[in-house]
């Protein structure tokens, strides 16, 4: 593996960039694996970079029915924050952007992650008794979170339309400096490159059809288009098709999937230095280095697998956004795109052991799995070495929905679900 | 967007008249006391989330306001047939699972 630096950038710019080597090379299955994760994502790679990294162990397979990244890593819209109010969600959270820190050196690949703040607006006294007791919560966990008023708001980001007749007025905000965005497709291939060089092989276009279980009831393997792969553990990491797979091996999960929407804008220069978040309307917007507004959407309504979604919702969201930053009104939008995201009755993940020896789940991050990928990776990957849950992922547990003690994000809303 | 037909108001509606109501042919527990907690969550928590055709509720919320039932391909988003509430449910027959 080449290591990326100054001196590489120079010694190949030389030779006109024709001699940069592939960054990870194209895997065929071996026959047996100590662990096989399911599905090449951000979450995936990444706690097999750490089961390598961490663990040592490196008999391990990430295996992707499409391509790598392809998924909702690469559809979502850079998001990153650890703003949330339970004391469980603001560990497992502000773990994932501890993380986040120090990865563009611990992968020797730039991510781009960029601490730019993210700005949650209160339309209305809700939102402000709401977003305080957050800002509040957070502080008492010593998560980064501060109330600004409407002008410190627009200050902030100028473009935002504060003035009293606003369709949405902005009654306040909520701003988490610590948070920002990086270029989701980087994560994804830092964490595949880091892992490959560590042993791990990456295999793409090859759909896990089932999980296979012996008689005893242990994980076996995987069946795959490429046919069976033998495995000691599983981890199955895939989104918003986890409980089809969880099917196969008899598990029943307490998931739903629905299309989450994003868009983009044409690309403009520099217009817009943050991210702004509103929950009342629920629109996210931010400016990526390329210079287009991403933009993401609400859930739709209706569960589906279609990875597309309805207009209804891209409407109401550009609708939002032009009422809140009036500049934005006359900006043409290039495409959208859905993905298919797996949503928990409390909106909090699942990461942890199964019912199933040797089969683990990372699952349910619904709409906002990216902002985890390294804290989520991390712990996955200490879940399958030592067969037990860390103790920041210990609460997110399958059998919370048996016992009851549940995370319930969705009445805390750290965004509006 | 899509088009769905309400089976009291026979008619074919845009998408927005309608809210989701989860999946159907949930019943509720005869005798909710007796439950173990596994049946608990089964009945709560539990859900299908098939991939494709899926039997859940509508609730037609901007016209007559009722329930009613449909069967709809999760991966192509087309509705197979809506029915009224306490009809049978309709067999699966020839799906169309387009990949």
């Amino acid at each position: 593996m080449t290591h990326f630096s100054a001196f590489a950038l120079v010694k190949n710019a030389l030779s006109g960039h024709r001699n940069w080597p592939a960054q990870w090379p194209e895997a065929q299955p071996k026959a047996e694996y100590d662990v096989v994760i399911v599905g090449a994502g951000g979450h995936g790679l990444g706690a097999a970079y750490y089961l390598a990294k961490e663990h040592g162990i490196t008999n391990v397979a990430v295996i992707e029915k499409g391509w790598l990244g392809g998924g909702n890593t690469g559809r979502n819209t850079t998001i990153i924050r650890s703003n949330y109010l339970y004391d469980e969600s603001a560990r497992l959270y502000d773990h994932s952007l501890d993380l986040w820190d120090g990865l563009s050196q611990e992968l020797n690949y730039n991510v781009m992650f960029s601490r730019r703040g993210v700005m949650m607006l209160a339309h209305n006294v809700h939102d402000v008794q709401s977003f305080q007791r957050h800002v509040h919560s957070n502080r008492l966990n010593g998560v980064d979170n501060r109330w600004l008023t409407p002008k410190q708001a627009k200050e902030f980001c100028p473009p935002l339309d504060i003035s009293a007749s606003a369709r949405y007025p902005v009654m306040g905000a909520a701003l988490q400096m610590r948070a920002g965005t990086a270029r989701h497709d980087a994560v994804a291939w830092g964490y595949a490159r880091a892992a490959a060089a560590r042993g791990v092989d990456i295999i793409q276009n090859c759909p896990v059809i089932a999980i296979r279980r012996c008689a005893g009831g242990h994980v076996e393997g995987v069946d795959t288009a490429k046919g069976f792969i033998r495995a000691k553990k599983v981890a199955v990491s895939a989104a918003g098709h986890t409980s089809v797979l969880m099917d196969s091996a008899g598990l029943r999960m307490p998931l739903e999937s629905f299309p989450l929407q994003a868009l983009v804008s044409e690309p403009v220069k520099p217009v817009f230095p943050c991210v702004v978040m509103s929950n009342a309307v629920h629109a996210y917007i931010s400016q990526s280095d390329k210079g287009e507004l991403v933009i993401g959407s609400g859930t739709d309504q209706y569960t589906s697998y279609s990875q597309r979604g309805g207009l209804p919702l891209i409407e109401h969201t550009v609708a939002a956004i032009t009422e809140i930053f009036p500049i934005f009104t006359r900006m043409r939008m290039l495409r959208k795109w859905g993905g298919i995201v797996d949503v928990t009755p409390d909106r909090s993940a699942i990461l942890g052991k199964t019912p199933v020896p040797g089969l683990y789940v990372n699952c349910g991050w619904g709409t906002g799995g990216f902002k985890a990928t390294p804290g989520a990776a991390h712990l996955l990957a200490w879940t399958v070495a030592k067969d037990a849950p860390h103790k920041i992922n210990a609460p997110f547990t399958l059998e919370r929905f048996t016992t009851g003690r549940l995370i319930d994000e969705a009445a805390a809303a750290a965004v509006a679900h | 967007m899509l088009l769905i037909h309400c089976p009291y108001c026979n008619a074919t509606l845009p998408e927005v008249e309608f809210t989701y109501a989860g999946e159907a042919h949930i019943a509720r527990p005869a005798d909710p006391s007796t439950l173990s907690d596994e049946e608990w969550r089964d009945y709560l928590f539990i859900r299908s989330n098939v991939k494709g055709p899926h039997y859940e509720r509508w609730r037609h919320q901007h016209g007559c306001g009722r329930f009613f039932n449909a069967l709809r391909d999760t991966v192509s988003d087309r509705f197979i047939t809506t029915y009224k509430t306490g009809a049978p449910r309709p067999p699966l027959l020839t799906q169309e699972t387009p990949s």
